[in-house]
């Protein structure tokens, strides 16, 4: 690698080649992207950093962007998308509005037209700025090359800190061409945001005398658990004051799936226990998460009888949904240690833990028996292929998730080890979301293996990523759990529309010969026999490959909470709802 | 179920950057809860580079307290306050451009503008523009002492207001904020 001489009068660059330097100065060393006219000089000024910037051309924007999304949430780091204006800065929206939802650090580079062009309906112009404020953490169009810096410095601070979310600079032709002659310096104060709140100790003394008075306490632990690195803190606190343990969909993976206290996953399709037990805590303790609709079900039959300890980094959440006792505005890890020494021991109503097994007893019993225990000839589950290839990778793979009934399937089933380890589009919901953002995951984790767990439907609205995973060999494991349908919907309709099927059959092509003209290994898999071979051949080294797995388009993904129904409403079945008298029976 | 808190008017104000788009990023936030904004004003504030935006709303507590939040989480927004009248001094301008022919027709013209509080800014053969500060109420009720005379222009500015209370919070901020830049200035990493 050539030595860089720092940028100055005597040594002055373009600013596109400004924005390169900006972009490696932020520790980044992976870019996804795909070139156009408008960000040309940027795609020129990036030939000569090859050996220092690693560019990653996919096969359209929005599979940048959800790559970008994958990259960020395996490793941590920002991740940072390249694209030309118009129409390549309007395909990478769906994922800018999936990453703020699900706070994802994001930098997203758009070229746009030449400054006198601007507002003219010039070839490729869009208005990036109108379009991308409501659904960015931050946006700005950057007209001269001497704003360059300034503006990459704001962007990657803003991005990865506080609640990360995506940022966008729009970069007009000109700021691109223009001449650059200052260093480089990154930033840690903008004096109109505060990313790190001071902890507050009457907050944390607020909220400490109630987790000492609780008899039935429970934490919900969500992704800011994660992002604030405060997996070990979080063990720490519930092992000291005995305090169970649900994730988030977006949670998974900040505590080992087989910890004793951990008691399974919250909302529509998550666990029996703490659904159930959400109505009947006296305590909640919600960190790092929003209390999104699919967490609580009908809001104003949440949690009863429970005083709520909220913490969470974003202000603005405190009382969005669930009106709080206490609001710890404060960053997870802090408030997690602060709360353990503040709290201490304490101990809960005798059978308050056991009462989550309990649950987890009949759910075993009325959802996993079906789900997971089939016999030999029936149709194979969902449920049974994420189990098994969970059980295969020693429960130590990333789970990456496209959206619907395989989603749902892989956040049950899968089980987890290590932080970061589940990838899944919560927020957005965004169908298409899974292949490319296992591509990012496995650049950015090129140590662990990357399961991708995808729908005939999804795969097939980003199935032009193949090409990237051929072209740079990126070794995911892609798992299609084909039920011909969109499975999802067709849940709904089954439930709920009459079984009336519109418009979700799919006539699906050969996935195989397709991941065939790709270069891409594969097999088909048809019974339950031919799995736990097919399976092996998969993981047996670290290429890209394809199982294409029949599934039994009948299946459902249960528990369920129906829309609007409070929490503790709990389908097991179409027709069989949970009751607590049903633990007492056994 | 509670009850619907109660719908009333709410002044909101929030201090920014002055930079482009700003007023976008706000209103989108009323946008999506379907919050219709009455009326907008935007100005220079007491600090130098800091803009100052002045929205009202109908709406309830509950809803502007998040509608609030959400548009201090905006990056280029530094506070947001929100009041109802008794926390505030506010006033409206108003112009009215009347057809001046009529006008010269009234014995008691002079008197109107008086007992108005109004004044007449310009006046032509054609046209007279009278202008009133006050209230919403009180622009209106000129506005009907006016309509016999053939009112061919109306505007009523946004409202502008400042508080009542004897703390300038917006300060206090500011002093905040740079105790805490002074406290942050090592780049090191
Ligand atoms: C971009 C997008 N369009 C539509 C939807 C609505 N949707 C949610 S799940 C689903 C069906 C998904 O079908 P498939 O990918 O085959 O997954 P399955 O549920 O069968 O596992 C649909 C259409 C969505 N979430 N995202
Ligand atoms: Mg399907």
């Amino acid at each position: 690698m050539k030595e860089l001489q720092e940028i100055s009068p005597e040594n002055p660059v373009s600013g596109a080649e400004a924005l390169v330097r900006a972009i490696i100065a932020e520790d980044t060393d992976t870019v996804f992207g795909y070139p156009g006219g408008q960000i040309l000089p940027v795609y020129d000024a990036l030939y000569d950093y090859t050996d220092r910037l690693n560019h990653i051309l996919v096969r359209h924007e929005q599979g940048a962007i959800h790559a970008a999304q994958g990259f960020a949430r395996a490793t941590g780091r920002t991740g940072v998308v390249i694209v030309t204006s118009g129409p390549g800065a309007a395909n990478v929206v769906t994922g800018l509005s999936d990453a703020m939802m699900d706070s994802t650090p994001l930098v997203v580079i758009t070229g746009q037209v030449g400054a006198q062009y601007l507002g003219s309906d010039a070839f490729q112009e869009t208005d990036v700025i109108g379009i991308t404020q409501p659904i960015t953490k931050w946006s700005l169009q950057v007209r001269r090359a001497e704003d360059i810096n300034a503006a990459v410095a704001r962007a990657f601070f803003i991005a990865r800190s506080g609640r990360p979310g995506p940022v966008v600079l729009d970069i007009a032709r000109d700021a691109q061409t223009g001449i650059v002659d200052t260093p480089y310096r990154k930033i840690n104060f903008i004096r109109s945001y505060d990313p790190s709140p001071v902890l507050n100790k009457s907050q944390i003394e607020a909220a400490a005398a109630i987790i000492r008075q609780a008899k039935r306490p429970l934490i919900l632990a969500g992704q800011g658990v994660a992002i604030s690195g405060a997996e070990k803190a979080l063990a720490r606190f519930a092992e000291k004051a005995s305090l169970p343990v649900a994730n988030t969909l977006l949670g998974l993976s900040t505590i080992p799936s087989d910890h004793p206290l951990y008691k399974g996953m919250l909302g529509m399709h998550g666990n029996v226990g703490p659904n159930h037990n959400t109505n009947r805590a006296d305590v909640i303790i919600g960190v790092g998460m929003r209390f999104d609709d699919r967490v609580t079900g009908l809001a104003s039959g949440y949690a009863p009888d429970a005083k709520i300890i909220h913490i969470d980094i974003d202000p603005s959440e405190f009382d969005k949904v669930v009106a709080s006792t206490v609001a710890v505005h404060a960053d997870a890890r802090e408030a997690l240690e602060a709360l353990t020494e503040a709290v201490g021991e304490r101990s809960n109503e005798e059978g308050w833990l056991e009462s989550f097994d309990r649950c987890a007893r009949i759910e075993d019993r009325e959802v996993f028996e079906a789900e997971l225990r089939r016999k030999d000839q029936a149709p194979m589950t969902m449920g049974e292929v994420v189990a098994t290839i969970s059980e295969a990778t020693a429960h130590d793979a990333i789970a990456v998730t496209d959206v619907g009934q395989n989603q749902m399937m892989a956040s049950r089933y899968f089980r987890f080890r290590s932080p970061r380890s589940f990838i899944s589009s919560g927020g957005l919901g965004t169908m298409g979301f899974g292949l490319p953002a296992s591509m990012g995951a496995k650049i950015g984790r090129p140590d662990r293996t990357v399961v991708c767990f995808l729908g005939d439907g999804g795969f097939q609205m980003t199935v032009q990523e193949l090409g990237t995973i051929m072209e740079y060999g990126i070794g995911v494991k892609i798992v299609i759990m084909n039920n011909n349908f969109l499975g999802n919907v067709r849940q709904w309709q089954n439930l709920f529309y009459h079984r009336r099927f519109s418009q979700t059959p799919l006539l699906n092509p050969d996935f195989n010969m397709i991941a065939a003209a790709y270069g891409i290994q594969s097999l088909e898999v048809r019974s339950r026999a031919e799995l736990p071979a097919a399976i092996e051949a998969m993981l047996a080294d670290d290429k890209a490959f394809l199982l294409n797995i029949d599934i039994d388009p009948t299946d459902m993904v249960f528990p369920m909470t129906p829309a609007g129904k409070t929490v503790d409403t709990i389908m097991l079945s179409p027709d069989i709802y949970f009751t607590p008298e049903m633990i007492e029976k056994k | 179920m509670s009850q619907p808190a109660p719908r009333q008017l709410f002044t909101v104000t929030v201090y920014s950057e002055n930079c482009v788009g700003l007023l976008n990023q706000v209103s989108v936030i009323f946008t999506r809860r379907c919050l219709n904004i009455e009326d907008v004003s935007a100005s220079v504030s007491s600090v130098p580079d800091i803009h100052k935006l002045t929205l009202t709303t109908w709406s309830d507590r509950p809803t502007m307290e998040k509608v609030v939040k959400q548009i201090e989480k905006r990056i280029d927004v530094l506070r947001v306050f929100l009041f109802t009248d008794d926390d505030i001094v506010y006033q409206e301008i108003s112009l009215y451009k009347v057809s001046t022919q009529r006008l010269l027709e009234e014995q008691d013209l002079e008197s109107i503008i008086r007992h108005h509080s109004a004044r007449i800014l310009e006046m032509t053969p054609d046209y007279t523009v009278i202008e009133k500060t006050g209230h919403p109420w009180e622009t209106e009720a000129l506005f009907d002492r006016l309509r016999r005379y053939d009112i061919k222009q109306f505007v009523r500015s946004g409202r502008v207001c400042v508080t009542k209370s004897p703390v300038e919070y917006i300060d206090m901020f500011l002093e905040e904020q740079n105790r805490r830049q002074n406290g942050n200035n090592d780049l090191s990493d």
